[in-house]
């Protein structure tokens, strides 16, 4: 599957996060930005990149700009960028 | 005789602060305090270095001291509560000498002993007359109570009152007299009245603050001492003050009067004295525009020094006298130790106040927080920084439950036995990290860049840099 158009989803308020995807050809860039990178990066890349996978996206533009975001929060504002970019649940 | 002086510049001279000195500050203007940045630019431009700045707060409108630090100006700082942008840059070690974090009766208290020594002291007064009598309530800048600042003034080796209110000698209602007061300065404003107080505090309306708050006047009520002479302290804070309704909602129906009110001073408290709920407020700094007109005009409104709201070297203190503390936390560990210094991270951006002064007097100190905040568990195996020593905190009230301090068995049973969610905190510390994932540790330097003394001024802990 592929991102076929610009799309975004969440908020940047407290505990949530913001996320634009955009279309690419050939590779999966990767950008995250997070209030608890710290704490919580390796956690956060994982929820992402799995959402990916189970979409089965490959190649794309993620820019994630979180504040705090539970791992379900994540997955679901995921869900919603990349069905807003037209990609479709295998 | 006159102790008035043309320009700042002639009082810094006439008091001769040279290389070295000592020079002291008070936060009743908060973040618009323009007296700290005054003093400083004037004596940086005199070409004075080296000075230790001892202010009991250092908000972010006091931001310049980062450039006065860089050049030399300033190079010692003292104080019981940091902003985050002056924190950060702590934090990050750009003072070599270690900032010195003391409480709000700490302060008082090392002033009092002779442990901390102030040569100038520079009192920002709404009001004052021309031999330096002066007081917080009148005045375009008015902000009410002056205190923090009597200990400043009473053993500082020379004190200045700046103002913008200039008035006939003598003042009609004064707080610090003109005994302590060795020069007055006209200036054209001291602070920005618009944030020296915010214009009114508000209750939350966030739901897991409510369930916060809700949760902690039940363990004040069936704790036992809500009942007639019951004294109370709670901050500004949305969930402190919804506290406050809750436990006024109880007052009300099962007619308790009480008898103190304390602290930072909010209208929500002011209206709860007046409603009868409080005898007399004890106030040592207000924090909005109702709180300094009650001060001004009702006499069950007191104004209190930090020596007698909460210093240890005081033969006592109204501390000691109170009943219950409404307190806040970034962390909680699961020995009670509470964190009010550094965020998460462990960049500076906070301090005691009067934290551990209220929770060492305090019959109950409750400490109320969520359970998680944007991700991160409330609940840690150890504090990044220790303010308040756990075994001073007797309640963590969290949304998804209360920890009761295992020393206090027979309040756990009463707390129990009224149908609370008491829980175990480390079961407290489980459920937040089911929800959250568990945190990675923090790194950080190995630098210490603050020491946190306690209200005795032993040292409590160290602050290390951020990497």
């Amino acid at each position: 599957m592929k991102i076929l158009k610009n799309a975004v989803a969440g908020t940047l308020e407290s505990s949530d996060l913001f996320i634009q995807i955009e279309p690419d050809d050939k590779e999966l860039i990767l950008e995250i930005d997070s209030v608890v990178a710290n704490q919580y990066m390796d956690s956060i890349r994982a929820a992402v990149l799995d959402t990916l996978k189970e979409f089965e996206v490959s190649t794309g533009k993620v820019f994630i700009k979180d504040k705090g975001a539970l791992d379900c929060v994540i997955r679901a504002r995921m869900e919603t960028a990349l069905k807003r970019g037209g990609v479709e649940q295998p | 005789m006159s102790k008035l002086l043309g320009s700042l510049k002639e009082a810094i001279e006439k008091t001769g602060l040279k290389d070295g000195m000592t020079i002291s500050f008070h936060h009743h203007m908060r973040n618009g305090d323009y007296v700290l940045n005054m003093v400083l630019a004037q004596a940086a431009e005199m070409g004075i270095k080296n000075l230790t700045v001892n202010a009991s707060s250092i908000f972010d409108i006091h931001e310049p001291i980062i450039g006065h630090i860089e050049s030399g100006v300033v190079t010692g700082l003292e104080c019981n509560y940091m902003g985050g942008k002056v924190g950060k840059a702590i934090s990050r070690g750009i003072l070599e000498k270690p900032v010195i974090f003391r409480s709000h009766g700490g302060r008082a208290g090392d002033m009092e002993n002779g442990s901390s020594k102030i040569d100038i002291a520079f009192i920002a007064a709404p009001c004052a007359d021309n031999m330096g009598n002066c007081s917080g309530k009148y005045g375009p800048s008015a902000c009410g109570s002056l205190g923090y600042a009597f200990s400043d003034a009473m053993h500082a080796d020379k004190v200045v009152v700046l103002t913008d209110n200039l008035v006939p000698y003598p003042l009609k209602d004064t707080s610090i007299a003109e005994g302590y007061i060795d020069y007055v300065v006209e200036v054209e404003q001291i602070g920005d009245p618009t944030k020296i107080v915010s214009g009114t505090t508000k209750i939350t309306r966030d739901p897991v603050g409510l369930r916060i708050a809700g949760l902690a006047a039940q363990v004040v009520k069936n704790s036992g001492y809500l009942k007639d002479g019951f004294s109370f302290q709670t901050g500004a804070g949305g969930a402190s003050l919804a506290v406050a309704k809750y436990v006024e909602e109880m007052m009300e129906k099962d007619h308790i009067k009480g008898s103190f009110c304390m602290g930072g001073i909010t209208g929500y408290l002011v209206d709860m004295a007046n409603k009868g709920y409080f005898e007399t407020i004890l106030d040592v700094q207000c924090f909005d525009l109702k709180a300094i007109e009650s001060i001004r005009e009702n006499p069950k409104h007191q104004e209190i020094s930090a020596m007698r709201y909460a210093s240890p070297a005081a033969k006592s203190a109204a501390v000691d006298s109170l009943d219950v503390v409404i307190l806040g936390a970034t962390q909680v560990d699961t020995d009670f130790n509470v964190n009010v210094h550094t965020d998460s991270n462990g960049y500076i951006m906070g301090g005691s106040g009067g934290h551990c002064d209220t929770a060492a007097g305090a019959k109950l100190a409750i400490v109320v927080a969520p359970l998680i905040r944007a991700r991160l568990p409330l609940i840690v195996d150890q504090v990044l920084c220790k303010s308040t020593p756990g075994s001073t905190v007797d309640v963590i009230v969290t949304q998804r439950g209360i920890a009761v301090n295992p020393a206090q068995k027979e309040l756990r049973e009463k707390l129990e036995k009224a149908g609370l969610p008491v829980k175990d905190i480390k079961e407290l510390k489980k459920i937040a990290e089911e929800i959250a994932g568990v945190p990675k540790a923090v790194e950080r330097g190995d630098r210490v860049v603050a020491k946190v003394l306690y209200r005795d001024g032993t040292l409590l802990d160290t602050i290390k840099n951020t990497i």
